[in-house]
């Protein structure tokens, strides 16, 4: 638990001390959703009938696009070859890691989507659940997205491998998320879609970190 | 062959990279109290032997065994680079790998005894490669572990660094540590030297 809490510090401070890697995700999301009324038409129906997916598409890619340098700058350092011959079990440094990651990248997504939601004119009723969905949605795709920035990391360029290999996994979540904000903008009952959002989330919080760590092995010739 | 000083046993061990034997047939014993000096030209596979003694490296035949299951909790790795973030300064560089590490001790003397007093909040970015090394190195001056598994110490240091890690070393060996380390660089008598060379690997000492 105190190697847990000194990694999370850690991993916050280094993250904060490197504000690009905190605003490039937040920039991402808020210019392309505020470049789509003016690429389509600022028709208020229009724009609430493509708002949830919009919010969606852009918020997924915006946490995509932050993971690839997750671990690459520790691997260039030397700091994964400590941390994986560490006495403690990787999935400790590696959990510590992703929390903070989504805490400083996905939690502001989350909190500035309803200001998004309201100018792609969605009902001010379905905002909440914007919020709840991308609560609950982020940090599985932070999650999963680790995985394979784990699998890349030894790559020089991976990028466009990390997208190959995560994307795919990304769409359950995408369908559930933007689907739950659909239902909401129709005034129907979004518990049971946000249940199953909850539900993707355990599952990879419980097994996601187990993943990672074994990626992080893998790619240092295990 | 195995007693109770005995750290490390290497049986057959054999290791190709890229189609290339880096070497093979290597069995050895190494006890407590020994240093290992491990030489070697440019790519005869030192930096490999050693994530492979410490379990980064996976593809190799032969077996290496441990003295105990639980070894991690007595090994100091210090690996090619010096494991140090640019985003942090000397000091919570040190600390974190402390925590990871379990290793006790006090952090700010450490990195004065390497020559770091006065830089332990200047963010590491801002050193120089020597001194980012002395503070991978400072944890040499921390609680002291069984086994200590050294990629290239010296690189970097200066000569006043090199000749205080000598002694370093040599206290360590003194006090019971097995010291393994790469480099051309050697500690002083008594030193076990291993050479790879040509995909062979013998123990000249």
């Amino acid at each position: 638990m105190n190697t847990f809490r000194a990694a999370l510090g850690r991993e916050l401070l280094v993250l904060w001390r490197s504000p690009a890697e905190i605003i490039n995700p937040l920039f991402f999301f808020v210019m392309v959703i505020s470049l789509f009324p003016l690429a389509i038409s600022p028709k208020p129906e229009l724009l609430a009938t493509v708002a949830p997916g919009v919010l969606w598409v852009a918020a997924l890619l915006a946490v995509m696009l932050s993971l690839d340098g997750l671990f690459r700058r520790d691997q260039e350092s030397g700091v994964l070859d400590m941390l994986l011959t560490a006495p403690v079990i990787p999935v400790v440094p590696v959990l510590a890691k992703l929390l903070a990651h989504w805490l400083l990248t996905g939690l502001p997504l989350v909190l500035i989507s309803p200001l998004l939601g309201h100018m792609l004119q969605l009902p001010d009723g379905a905002l909440g659940t914007v919020m709840l969905s991308l609560l609950l949605g982020t940090p599985a795709l932070t999650i999963v997205g680790a995985i394979g920035a784990a699998l890349t990391v030894g790559l020089n360029r991976g990028g466009i491998l990390l997208a190959v290999l995560v994307l795919p996994l990304y769409i359950p979540v995408l369908i559930f998320g933007a689907g739950a904000v659909s239902a909401a903008a129709g005034g129907a009952n979004v518990g049971g879609i946000l249940a199953i959002l909850g539900a993707l989330l355990a599952l990879t919080i419980s097994l996601g970190p187990l993943a990672v760590s074994a990626g992080l092995k893998i790619s240092s010739g295990n | 062959m195995s007693d109770s000083s005995t750290r490390l046993e290497l049986v057959q061990l054999g290791c190709e990279r890229d189609d290339r034997m880096l070497f093979s047939g290597l069995s050895l014993t190494a006890r407590a109290g020994e240093i290992w000096q491990i030489t070697g030209a440019n790519g005869a596979g030192k930096t490999t032997l050693l994530r492979i003694l410490v379990g980064l490296h996976g593809f190799f035949e032969g077996e290496r065994r441990w003295w105990q299951p639980q070894w991690q909790q007595d090994l100091l790795y210090l690996g090619h680079q010096p494991g140090v973030r640019e985003e942090l300064n000397p000091l919570e560089n040190l600390r974190y790998a402390c925590a990871l590490n379990h290793q006790a001790g006090d952090p700010m003397a450490a990195l004065a005894a390497v020559g770091l007093r006065g830089f332990e909040d200047v963010p590491a970015a801002h050193l120089s490669a020597g001194q980012k090394r002395r503070v991978a190195l400072a944890r040499l001056w921390l609680q002291r572990k069984a086994v200590w598994v050294l990629d290239e110490p010296y690189t970097a240091i200066d000569q006043d660094g090199v000749a205080q890690l000598d002694a370093q070393m040599q206290q360590a060996a003194e006090a019971g540590s097995l010291v393994i380390y790469t480099s051309h660089h050697r500690v002083g008598d008594g030193v076990q030297r291993l050479h790879l060379e040509n995909g062979r690997a013998e123990v000249v000492s």
